[in-house]
């Protein structure tokens, strides 16, 4: 199916398989990071943590830091005036108020963790040291880990609230009782989802720097958002927005959890301003895994109803989401979202879902690639799988019964309250049933359903299908200056950001193909607050939908400029002029080139404002063998089918489906935040927390669709960068159910450790 | 993470290097191929006020084969081990177990003295080390001695070595023509710290029957232990199918590991025996040399 936007471009470059133009810098070893720049004089921070999970604060004695060699200062909250100042949300709701985070800690500890001191020190090895000089005494409070046990309130987070539940959303649709009084089947079960990090490879960091003669506050390090951290910042240090600028280098990788605004982020800046130095903190992986957001620790209780032939009815129970000991920023999206999104690509008329955000004494949460989709998601593909072996159905037929049509959309998902600003949301485009049969083609599903549950040399065999959608292009805006360099070269200054993903080769492809220009004169500039007036950056797979229709938007612009230029240049009215290829020409065969008009020093701001997401959706397939002598799965085969409106490079989303799928199955399998009881965390470096290696699983198969174009931007494009991840746990987990299926096995509780697997199997043995 | 600070010093003899660590009463610490003591260092779970590296000192390197076994010199690297084609046919049970080690950089960096000396019961050095009867030569201030192997390992990263004590090679008796062997691990990830391992070997005698039956196991205790339930089990007896079921049951029955964030008690005894008996059907399938 053709893009729908119209004639205007010569489409060379959109849909192509273009090498990233970020990767030469990388592969040779160019990037610059944060770690890579250093300031004259600088100082280097070093946070001390609570090692106390829940405790009132008697005192902190920072007395020994101080003398210990190279130690410049130390900062407590004592040192902050007035109230300690908390973070904003992003999203806020009426209720989650209280539970905003401080940026340090005064009368008491909620977390392990917790900045309680900031060191500042000649060098980063001697901050450290004097992390042993900072004595806390602090009065043990009972500790809540368990989401279901802090509900209780026999131990409060938050005196002032008296609750430890942050919020609680309802999603809603039809008559959920009533379907389920008319159901002939219903499937019920308690799942559960493992507490996770997103773990970038590039911890986090920043360089803050204070020039007191202009009153202005320069931070290095900024990643995802950097005008919201902005905007942040400025209100905390009680200066201008102008004051303040946030400065994006290279940024070893986001996935939500990256750039977001930390307590550490203030304590750096404010550390520069108050001593007038710069001040440089890069986090180590230990205080990493402790301190950046945590996610997708979260339990349910829900059932489906079917009609006999196993056509879905309604969907109804609870979630239980621990989201740690504050509410950060986008703390609630993971919640939200998987009370709305779990109903996935089906139609489901009939819902009602209570999502719990508890707070505990652990880690506080925020998003993870796919938050709370991929939660939502094996919840209900697991409920799936068992409602189609209690009604007789076939595993596919079942999904494919009710799976959306290009008839239905857009279709509306279930509403959610309280509401933060997108209650309502709808499928915008696409037959869910396309992907999926694309996917069964491609899977082989025929062969190897022959598979399932065999034991061959020593390993169970068992394969599974899971479909998901994906909400992308988050709002409201994104903005792109664009400038007619002299030597007749574009420069593009984005308002989104670079976080691995490969904006500055997307970005360049849509100018280059809008302009009709070759992408090599386009150079993209992107992510700091100093290259434009207004921007927003990239989360919620926003960068190419909302971030490349602004670039088409100030690529028209340029044009209707180089249009005007062009006729004043050859005494002509602007109509007379066509423009192709980057050549404004007359019908006599006299012609202006772009680079002849750059004297008139052309420049427009290009923006696009859109606030309904778009959905990309499609179908993944797994196919697992399981060792019962050690529990060890392994991944043979992996397959996803998605449709993503309009490819832009097939290779970077390759890459993102790739990236994500593998990504997921470190959530499936090995990784895993582990708190004892004490509310300490047992995972202290990457040989406890085990993300997945290149030589770990199988190339991933992908293959993409651009069947139904998106109808709410331009481009025709969705959001892409999480959709790979969003099946994972859901699909390989029944593929392992479908190996076991000789025992009886159904796993509930993710990660599938061998040590679980194993577990599962001897005791479906045992009671057999 | 960032290290502590400390001395350093790399002397060009073992006298000046035992010296060093003689005046530093306990708190020096020897530095080898570094893949231990330095992350070690970086959590500041030691803190040293000297290493002593032992990059400079001769002789610490060699890898000998003679009719009286093989002797591998403490510095020697694991990269060194799986380089080395005597070592296949003279003590093939350590290139088999050492490509378990780590990964590719560690492997080239880490040293078979190091191993011992950190002593993590997580390791395969240690358990190869207990397998095969190894003895470990030292030099300290009181002089040079043998450990045997089965001395050294005293508890998780603790050994019988003194605080000034080098190890300078490691000693294997003669390999028997008709010994089979095998090694066996299982790790979350290839690489990762077993959650369980077990080192065997036996050799046959004329009447196809196993004697001198080793077996020894990794991560499963505070230190490398042996199986010796597992080991009588099927002295003297054909490897078949229902001796392999045999010593694989003694084995779990006989351990008591602990349970850790990575895999629960109940698991590691059960996987004992599971890789015991895949080490001993692997090893019952060589043929002899």
């Amino acid at each position: 199916m053709k893009p729908h936007h119209g004639a205007h471009t010569s489409n060379s470059y959109i849909g192509a398989h273009i090498e990233r133009v970020e990767d030469y810098r990388f592969l040779r070893g160019e990037g610059k990071y944060l770690d890579d720049i250093s300031r004259e004089g600088q100082w280097h921070a070093a946070f001390a943590r609570s090692q106390i999970a829940h405790g009132k604060i008697r005192s902190i004695d920072v007395s020994k830091a101080l003398a210990m060699p190279g130690v410049r200062a130390v900062i407590t909250a004592a040192d902050i005036e007035g109230d300690i100042p908390t973070i904003p949300f992003r999203r806020p709701n009426p209720t989650i108020g209280p539970y905003a985070q401080p940026i340090i800690a005064r009368d008491k500890v909620r977390y392990f963790g917790e900045p309680i001191a900031m060191i500042l020190a000649d060098s980063p090895e001697l901050a450290e040291d004097a992390l042993q000089g900072v004595v806390a005494d602090i009065e043990q409070l009972p500790v809540m880990i368990d989401c279901k046990r802090a509900m209780e309130d026999k131990s409060l987070l938050f005196d002032v609230t008296g609750s430890n539940l942050a919020s609680i959303f309802n999603a809603d649709k039809g008559d959920v009782d009533a379907a389920f009084a008319s159901a002939d089947f219903i499937i019920r079960d308690q799942l559960s989802t493992q507490r996770q990090t997103a773990l970038p490879m590039e911890t986090r960091g920043l360089l803050a720097e204070w020039d007191a003669k202009n009153g202005k506050l320069t931070v290095s390090g900024a990643a995802k958002l950097p005008f919201f951290n902005r905007t942040t910042m400025a209100a905390m240090m009680n200066l201008p927005e102008t004051a303040v600028d946030y400065i994006e280098l290279d940024v070893g990788g986001g996935f939500g959890a990256r750039g977001e605004f930390y307590p550490e982020d203030f304590l750096v800046a404010f550390g520069a301003r108050k001593f007038d130095r710069p001040v440089k903190w890069i986090e180590d992986r230990r205080e990493h895994l402790m301190a950046i957001g945590h996610s997708r620790e979260a339990s349910c209780d829900v059932e489906l109803a079917f009609s006999k032939d196993g056509v879905m009815l309604g969907m109804r129970g609870d979630l239980f989401i621990n989201i740690g000991a504050y509410v950060r920023p986008n703390g609630m999206t993971p919640v939200r979202n998987a009370a709305q999104f779990m109903s996935g690509p089906y139609r489901m008329p009939a819902i009602h879902i209570a999502a719990y955000a508890c707070v505990t004494n652990k880690t506080p949460a925020g998003t993870y690639r796919g938050p709370g989709r991929y939660e939502g998601n094996f919840f209900i593909e697991r409920l799936i799988d068992q409602a189609a072996a209690g009604l007789g159905v076939d595993r596919l037929e079942i999904r494919r019964r009710n799976l959306l049509t290009h008839e239905e959309m857009p279709y509306p998902l279930a509403t959610v309250l309280p509401s933060d600003g997108r209650a309502d949301t709808q499928c915008d485009s696409g037959d869910y049933r396309v992907c999926f049969d694309a996917c069964v083609q491609e899977a082989n599903w025929a062969e190897k359903s022959k598979l399932q549950g065999k034991l061959i040399d020593g390993r169970y065999h068992g394969i599974a299908i899971g479909c998901f959608i994906e909400g992308g292009a988050s709002g409201p805006q994104e903005n792109a200056r664009m400038v007619l360099e002299k030597n007749g070269d574009i420069s593009l200054f984005a308002g989104s950001s670079g976080i691995g993903q490969g904006i500055e080769t997307i970005l360049a492809q849509i100018a280059a193909d809008y302009l009709e220009i070759p992408m090599e004169r386009i150079t993209v500039f992107h992510g700091s607050t100093n290259l434009l007036k207004k921007g927003w950056g990239s989360y919620g797979s926003r960068a190419t939908v909302m971030g490349g229709s602004a670039v088409i938007d100030a690529c028209k612009k340029l044009l209707a400029l180089f249009r005007i230029s062009a006729a004043k240049r050859l005494g002509v009215e602007p109509e007379a002029i066509t423009i192709a290829e980057g050549v404004a020409r007359l019908a006599d065969g006299r012609s202006v080139p772009l680079a002849e008009v750059a004297s008139d020093h052309l420049e427009v701001d290009g923006s696009f404002k859109n606030q309904t997401p778009t959905y990309t959706y499609g179908s993944a397939f797994a196919h697992v063998a399981v060792d019962p002598g050690t529990g060890h799965v392994d991944v043979v085969d992996y397959v996803v089918v998605d449709d993503v409106g309009r490819i832009i490079n097939s290779m970077t989303l390759h890459g993102q489906v790739m990236g994500a799928a593998v990504q997921g199955f470190g959530s499936v399998f090995s990784e895993e935040l582990i708190y004892n009881e004490e509310g300490q965390l047992l995972v202290g470096s990457l040989a406890d927390y085990l993300i997945p290696t290149a030589s770990d699983y199988p190339v991933v198969r992908c293959v993409s669709m651009e069947q139904f174009p998106s109808p709410t931007n331009p481009l025709g494009a969705k959001g892409a960068g999480e959709g790979g991840i969003i099946p994972v746990g859901g699909v390989v987990t029944n593929a392992v159910a479908n190996a076991l299926s000789s025992f009886g096995v159904q796993p509930k509780t993710l990660p599938l450790t061998p040590s679980r697997v194993w577990e599962m199997i001897e005791d479906a043995r045992v009671r057999a | 993470m960032k290290l502590p600070q400390f001395d350093y010093q790399a002397p060009t003899s073992l006298i000046e290097a035992v010296a060093l660590l003689m005046a530093g009463k306990g708190d020096a610490r020897p530095l080898s191929g570094g893949q231990s003591i330095l992350p070690v260092m970086a959590f500041r779970l030691a803190e040293p006020s000297l290493l002593v590296d032992l990059r400079n000192i001769p002789d610490l390197r060699a890898i000998e084969v003679s009719a009286a076994g093989v002797r591998i010199g403490a510095m020697v690297r694991w990269r060194d081990i799986l380089d080395n084609a005597q070592l296949k046919d003279a003590l093939p049970l350590l290139p088999e177990a050492v490509d378990h080690v780590a990964h590719y950089q560690v492997r080239n960096r880490g040293t078979i003295g190091g191993s011992l000396a950190h002593a993590d019961p997580a390791s395969e050095m240690p358990a190869v080390a207990l397998a095969l009867d190894a003895v470990i030569e030292v030099v300290g201030a009181k002089g040079a001695r043998d450990i045997a192997a089965a001395d050294l390992f005293t508890g998780s990263l603790s050994t019988s070595l003194s605080h000034d004590e080098i190890i300078v090679a490691v000693r294997f008796p003669a390999w028997p023509a008709t010994r089979r062997y095998a090694f066996e691990e299982f790790a979350r990830r290839r690489g990762d710290f077993a959650l369980a391992g077990v080192a065997t070997c036996y050799d046959v005698d004329a009447q196809g029957h196993a004697k001198n039956v080793r077996v020894s196991a990794l991560s499963i205790a505070d230190t490398p232990i042996r199986l010796k339930a597992a080991e009588a089990a099927i002295e003297g007896r054909a490897i078949d199918a229902d001796a392999i079921k045999a010593a694989s049951a003694a084995a779990s029955a006989e351990v008591d590991p602990a349970g850790d964030i990575h895999a629960s008690a109940r698991y590691r005894k059960a996987l004992v025996g599971t890789l015991l008996g895949r080490a001993l059907t692997r090893a019952a399938a060589r043929t002899a040399r």
